[in-house]
C-alpha cells in the first residue's frame, strides 16, 4: 500500500512538472516562476543530499551556486557564446572551488561545519563584489543572454521561447534528480545514511568517514553549481546577490520547509517560497521582513517540514 | 613609510578590537548554548541607532552608558521569547531562527530610523587629532582603543570573579552538572545572552562614530566576527580575543602593500589555521 502511493505520488508529481506550463497560466502565473521554482529546486535538493543525507550542515551553498551562475555568464560573454559550454564553465568551476575547500572542512562536525562554510562562501562573495574588472562588481553582468540551443540537426530556441527554456530546465533537472536518487540508492548513498545515523559506529565499522562526507560535499556542490548555471541562463543576468550568505539561507529553509528527510521535500519548500516570494514582493516594500518572520514560524512551529508532517501523519 | 605602517597598523588594531569586542559576545552565547547569533549584527545597528536616538537628551556619555544597556535588555527580552525554544535542537535551528531575525531587525531598524544613513556625532575634542606629526592618532580612536580595552577587561573580570561569571564559565564546560548544583539554568542562560548583546551594542555605538548609521552597519562586521572565532578557537574566549586582534592587524597591514588584499587576507588566516590546526589557536581538541 505504501509503495502503491509511493509510485502514485511520483506520477502525480511527473504529470504536474511535464503540464506545468500549461497550466500555470491559467492560475494567474507565468512559465518563468516555473523555471525559477526548479532552480531554486535543484539547488535545495543538491543542499538537501549533504544536509538530509549524509547529515552536515552546509550555511555557504550559494557560493557554488554563485560560481556556475558566473562561470556560465563570463564564458557565454567574453569567451564562447554557446550555452552548453557556459554551462560546463560554470559547473566546474563550480565543483573544482568546492573540492579544494572540501579537505578543509571535512573534518570538522555541526556549528563548526556550518560556520566554516558560511565564511568560505563569504570569500566568494567578496571576489564578485571586489573583482569588479571581470565580475562587474555591485552591477554584476549583464549585457549577456543565453543562447538557442544547436543539436546540429535542428536548434531549440530556448532565448526566445519560454516554454521550450522550461523543459530545457526540466530537462537537467530530471537528469539531477535521476542522479541524485541513483547515488542515494547506490552501496555509497547508504554509507553517507549511516554517517548521518550513527558516525562513530560507521567508523567503527572501518568506513574513511571523513573522506565520504568530502565526497558527499563535493557531489552535493556539483548539483548545486548546475543550478547556479541554470539560474544565470534564467536571469541573463548574474549579481553578487546571488552568491551572498543569504541565499545560502534560501536553500537551507527551503530544504527544511519541504522535510529534508525526504527527497522531495525540498522541491515542495522551494515551491511554496518562490510562489510566496513573488506575491507577496508584488504587494508589499517589507518582503525582507516577511522573509524574517517566515524563517522564524517555520523553525518554532514547522521544523518537520511539508512531507515530515504529512509522513508522521500517515504512520501514525 | 614608518608613519604608514603606523598608521595601518594602529588602524588594524581599532578593527581587530571591533571585531573582538563583536566576536566576544557571539562566542560567550555560542559557548554556554551552542546557539550561533546570526542577528549579532543586528543588535549591534541596534546598539548604534538607539544611541543616536538618546543623544539629543543625555549628550554623548549618556547614550554611550545607556544605549548598550539598552540593547542587552532587548537581547534578553529575545532570548526569552525565541532563543530559548532552541537549546537542546540542532544548530540547524537556531542557524534559521537567528538568520529570519537578522533579517527581522534590519527591516526594522529601516522602517523606525529609514534607509538613508544618519549624522552620528561625536564631541569637538574626540576628533581632532592629537598631534600633528601621527595625523591618524585622533582622539576618537584613542578613546575607541581605551574604551573597548576597558570592556574586555571589565568582562573578564567579570568571568573571573564574579559569581555570574563563574557559573557562566562552569556551564560552558559542564551546564548539566551546574544545573544540578542547584543553579537557575534558565537564567544563567538568559543573562548571558544579555551580557552577549550588550557587548555588541556597545560595538554599535563605538562602530557608528566610525562608519556612520545604516541598517546594514554590522553586515561587515558579522563576517569578521566569525573568523575571530574560527582563528581563535571555539569554546575559548581569549583565542576569540586574540583572533579579532590578529585578522585586524593582518588585514591592517596588508592594506599597506596590497590594499585589495585587505578583505582577503582574513580568509587566507582562517584556512591556514584550519589546515595546519583545525580546532583554532586556543581552541581545545575535540570540543566542537
Amino acid at each position: 500500500m505504501p509503495k502503491l502511493d509511493k509510485r502514485a505520488a511520483d506520477i502525480l508529481l511527473w504529470t504536474l512538472l511535464l503540464t506545468a506550463p500549461f497550466w500555470m497560466t491559467h492560475v494567474g502565473s507565468y512559465v518563468e516562476l516555473g523555471s525559477r521554482v526548479l532552480v531554486y529546486a535543484l539547488a535545495a535538493m543538491s543542499l538537501n543530499f549533504l544536509l538530509g543525507y549524509t547529515g552536515v550542515l552546509s550555511f555557504g551553498h550559494a557560493a557554488y551556486f554563485g560560481l556556475g551562475a558566473y562561470g556560465t555568464a563570463l564564458t557565454i560573454k567574453y569567451l564562447y557564446p554557446s550555452t552548453p559550454v557556459g554551462m560546463l564553465v560554470g559547473i566546474l568551476v563550480g565543483t573544482v572551488a568546492a573540492a579544494v575547500i572540501g579537505p578543509m572542512i571535512a573534518r570538522l562536525r555541526g556549528i563548526y561545519f556550518a560556520m566554516c562554510t558560511i565564511a568560505f562562501g563569504q570569500v566568494f562573495y567578496f571576489i564578485a563584489f571586489q573583482w569588479s574588472s571581470v565580475t562587474g562588481g555591485d552591477d554584476g553582468v549583464s549585457a549577456w543572454h543565453r543562447m538557442p540551443l544547436n543539436l546540429g540537426f535542428t536548434t531549440i530556441d530556448i532565448l526566445q521561447s519560454s516554454m521550450a527554456f522550461y523543459y530545457f530546465v526540466l530537462a537537467v533537472f530530471a537528469a539531477c534528480a535521476a542522479a541524485m536518487a541513483f547515488l542515494l540508492r547506490s552501496p555509497f548513498g547508504r554509507t553517507l545514511l549511516a554517517i548521518r545515523e550513527n558516525e562513530r559506529r560507521a567508523r567503527f565499522l572501518g568506513i574513511p568517514v571523513d573522506r565520504h562526507i568530502w565526497m558527499s560535499w563535493v557531489i552535493s556542490s556539483f548539483f548545486v553549481s548546475v543550478a547556479g548555471t541554470l539560474y544565470a541562463l534564467l536571469n541573463n543576468f548574474v549579481d553578487p546577490r546571488a552568491v551572498r550568505w543569504d541565499q545560502s539561507g534560501m536553500f537551507v529553509i527551503m530544504a527544511v520547509l519541504g522535510g529534508m528527510r525526504s527527497f522531495w521535500g525540498p522541491l515542495i519548500g522551494a515551491a511554496i517560497f518562490i510562489v510566496l516570494e513573488d506575491y507577496l514582493s508584488s504587494l508589499t516594500q517589507n518582503w525582507e521582513s516577511f522573509i524574517g518572520l517566515f524563517f522564524v514560524l517555520i523553525v518554532l512551529f514547522f521544523p518537520r517540514g511539508v512531507l515530515g508532517i504529512i509522513r508522521r501523519k500517515v504512520t501514525t | 613609510m614608518t608613519q604608514l605602517v603606523l598608521f595601518n597598523v594602529f588602524n588594524g588594531l581599532i578593527i581587530g578590537a571591533f571585531y573582538a569586542l563583536m566576536a566576544l559576545g557571539l562566542s560567550l552565547i555560542l559557548n554556554l548554548t551552542g546557539v550561533i547569533n546570526f542577528a549579532h549584527g543586528g543588535f549591534l545597528a541596534i546598539g548604534g541607532y538607539l544611541a543616536y536616538t538618546l543623544m539629543p537628551y543625555f549628550g554623548f556619555w549618556g547614550a554611550l552608558v545607556l544605549a548598550p544597556i539598552l540593547t542587552g535588555f532587548i537581547g534578553i527580552l529575545v532570548e526569552r521569547v525565541l532563543i530559548r525554544r532552541l537549546y537542546g535542537r540542532d544548530p540547524l535551528y537556531s542557524l534559521l531562527l537567528t538568520f529570519g531575525l537578522a533579517f527581522l531587525i534590519e527591516d526594522g531598524t529601516r522602517f523606525i530610523w529609514g534607509a538613508q544613513s544618519l549624522p552620528f556625532s561625536i564631541p569637538d575634542w574626540l576628533s581632532s587629532p592629537l598631534s600633528s606629526e601621527f595625523f591618524f592618532l585622533t582622539g576618537y580612536r584613542v578613546f575607541m582603543v581605551l574604551l573597548v580595552t576597558l570592556a574586555v577587561a571589565g568582562l573578564f573580570a567579570i568571568l573571573n570573579y564574579t559569581r555570574l561569571g563563574i557559573r557562566i564559565r562552569a556551564g560552558t564546560l559542564d551546564l548539566e552538572t551546574v544545573s544540578v548544583l542547584g543553579v537557575n539554568v534558565r537564567v544563567l542562560r538568559n543573562l548571558n545572552f544579555g551580557l552577549g548583546i550588550y557587548l555588541a551594542g556597545l560595538a554599535g555605538v563605538l562602530a557608528v562614530g566610525m562608519l556612520g548609521l545604516q541598517p546594514t552597519v554590522g553586515d561587515n562586521l558579522i563576517m569578521p566576527s566569525f573568523i575571530a572565532i574560527i582563528v581563535g578557537g571555539l569554546g575559548s574566549l581569549p583565542g576569540t580575543l586574540l583572533g579579532g586582534l590578529l585578522i585586524g592587524v593582518a588585514s591592517g597591514v596588508t592594506s599597506v602593500f596590497f590594499p585589495s588584499a585587505s578583505e582577503a587576507v582574513i580568509y587566507v588566516m582562517m584556512a591556514a589555521v584550519l589546515i595546519v590546526r583545525p580546532r583554532g589557536l586556543l581552541g581545545e581538541e575535540g570540543r566542537f
